[in-house]
């Protein structure tokens, strides 16, 4: 039996009067690639930001239910929310490193965290890149402007810079809709070998992508989850009608 | 419409768009090229380091250049600090209500207000009412309450043209609301800042209204010593060579002109210089 790293229960979601999640259950499991899929506007991006609760910035937004992670309730009062967001880094659909150098970048999380010494930093720095496979090609360049680098670089210097403050949980949405065909499947070769010590949830339109990288899938509509289970079986014998329709392209 | 008809119509809207532009252009001109001809004749380094002499007949304009420096560097002290935090505050924590209304609609209207108010206002509260006299501080505190309204509208805009991507990133690093403000939005709002900091300033080192009754002295042929000092300054000495004394050679007035307006000038270059450098490495 999997540990279930993250456990949703019960789940509403409100944007004002809007309801965008509808009592959601579902658990995550513990190093491994969960997708999330669903047609445009079901809530994938919702679910995702109710994990490290990015959705407490919109305002009129309301949560109820439980997200437990590692068996913590994270809308509990007491919640630490920077222990908690430095726990669940988030990767956007956009790759957004901060306007500044390589190693700036990187070092941000831990200086403003100030877990590590001026001294550890370049130590962090090269861990981080190393685990994103980008030291060898960037170990020279670290002063660099990081938005010389290529999209797929910069993708993966956002992800080191969620290493970097050692983040457990990844949650991607989207990551290489602004990729080209190569530079995501080696995003998502990262993603394979990153699932080892990671677990990772990522929110994807592209059907293959999510059944080459996925365990399990999560198919979601107009706020629903309608089907959970491991990518094999939800690919090959999707319980629902509405699932099939979806993953066979006769959505809509 | 013929073909022939739209080109000459292109010719004329172009020709009177590009008059008007030059209409702009040719006053600036006018007014540098006559004030340059007129007084760099004078201009030497004994009159910008020297005292005035007979009467300000003579001599130099050295106190009024050293005394709109420190009336520039109080303005500084006490408009950017408060200016920068009013401004933080204003876009990064308020809440869209009445009270932020209210706030928005003073500042638009400080804005408006004539010099000249600002100067009695500055007589009325930091003069006669808080003791300073006619002061530096005085003085630099009426200029500062006079740019306070431009230098937080510049800083608002540049705080706000920072993308959003940039907080939600370092929110979901795990920072504070003051750490992202702090690390990931003012470091890039700062050329914004700056650039209005320095307009604004060079605002204040024009202005003769607000300085008239809060500092500025008719004739004081020495350095302040102290804060609580009148001290002379170039747009009131201006004022004072073309109004109030009688028989000053036409030159020595132009030369105070040029010394202002090459200093404004010249503080409104590198306002331009920050913004274009900092334009051409922004990426986002
Ligand atoms: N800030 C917001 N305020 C109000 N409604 C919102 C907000 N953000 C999203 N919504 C609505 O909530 C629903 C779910 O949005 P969400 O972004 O989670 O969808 P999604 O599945 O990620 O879509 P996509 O595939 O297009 O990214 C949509 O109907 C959307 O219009
Ligand atoms: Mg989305």
């Amino acid at each position: 039996m999997v540990d279930q790293k993250i456990q949703i229960k019960h789940l509403d979601f409100y944007y004002g009067k809007f309801q965008a999640l509808k009592e959601v259950n579902l658990s995550i499991p513990e190093r491994e690639i969960t997708a999330i899929i669903g047609p445009s506007g079901c809530g994938k991006s919702t679910l995702l930001r109710c994990l490290n609760r990015m959705n407490d910035l919109v305002s009129g937004a309301k949560v109820e239910g439980e997200v437990l992670i590692d068996g913590e309730d994270i809308y509990q009062p007491s919640t630490d929310l920077v222990r908690l967001r430095k726990k669940v880094g988030m990767v956007f659909q956009r790759p957004n490193p901060f306007p500044i150098s390589i190693f700036d970048n990187i070092a941000y999380g831990p200086s403003i965290h100030r877990f590590a010494a001026k001294k550890e930093l370049p130590g962090i720095v090269e861990k981080s890149l190393e685990a994103v496979g980008l030291w060898d090609a960037l170990k020279g360049r670290l002063s660099e402007h990081a938005l010389a680098l290529s999209g797929e670089q910069q993708q993966r210097l956002c992800i080191a810079r969620l290493l970097a403050v050692e983040a457990d949980i990844l949650l991607m949405d989207e990551p290489c809709s602004a990729l080209d065909p190569i530079a995501t499947e080696r995003i998502e070769e990262l993603m394979r070998k990153l699932q080892k010590n990671y677990t990772i949830v990522i929110v994807t339109h592209n059907m293959q992508q999510a059944a080459r990288v996925s365990s399990r899938v999560a198919y979601f509509y107009l706020g629903e989850l309608i089907e959970f289970g491991s990518t094999q079986r939800i690919f090959t014998t999707p319980l629902r009608q509405e699932t099939e329709d979806y993953i066979t392209g006769r959505f809509g | 419409m013929k073909l022939g008809n739209a080109k000459l119509e292109e010719k004329v809207v172009f020709f009177f768009l590009f008059l008007s532009t030059l209409m702009i252009v040719v006053p600036v001109v006018l007014v540098i090229a006559v004030i340059i001809s007129r007084g760099s004749s004078v201009l030497n380094w004994e009159f910008l380091t020297a005292m005035p002499r007979s009467g300000m007949r003579a001599g130099g304009i050295f106190p009024a250049i050293v005394g709109t420096f420190y009336l520039v560097a109080g303005t500084l002290i006490f408009a950017l600090p408060i200016g920068i935090f009013s401004a933080i505050y204003l876009s990064e924590y308020s809440k869209r209500n009445l009270l932020t209304r209210i706030i928005e609609l003073a500042i638009v209207n400080l804005a408006g207000v004539p010099s000249v108010v600002y100067g009695l206002f500055g007589l009325g509260l930091f003069v006669v009412f808080l003791k300073f006299g006619a002061s530096i501080l005085a003085g630099s505190l009426t200029l500062a309450v006079m740019v306070l309204p431009v230098i937080i509208t510049a800083s608002r805009e540049a705080l706000q043209s920072v993308p959003k991507t940039f907080r939600e990133v370092s929110y979901s690093l795990g920072a504070t609301k003051w750490q992202t403000i702090r690390h990931a939005v003012l470091p890039h709002a700062l050329p914004g800042i700056l650039t209005g900091a320095i307009l604004s300033l060079s605002r204040a080192a024009g202005e003769t209204a607000p300085i008239l009754f809060t500092v500025a002295a008719f004739y004081l042929p020495r350095l302040p010593k102290s804060v609580f000092d009148q001290a002379m300054a170039l747009p009131y000495h201006l004022y004072v060579l073309s109004t109030q004394v009688p028989n000053v050679r036409l030159e020595l007035q132009y030369g105070t002109a040029l010394v202002l307006v090459g200093l404004i000038v010249g503080a409104n270059l590198i306002a331009v210089v920050i913004r274009s450098y900092f334009r051409a490495k922004k990426q986002w």
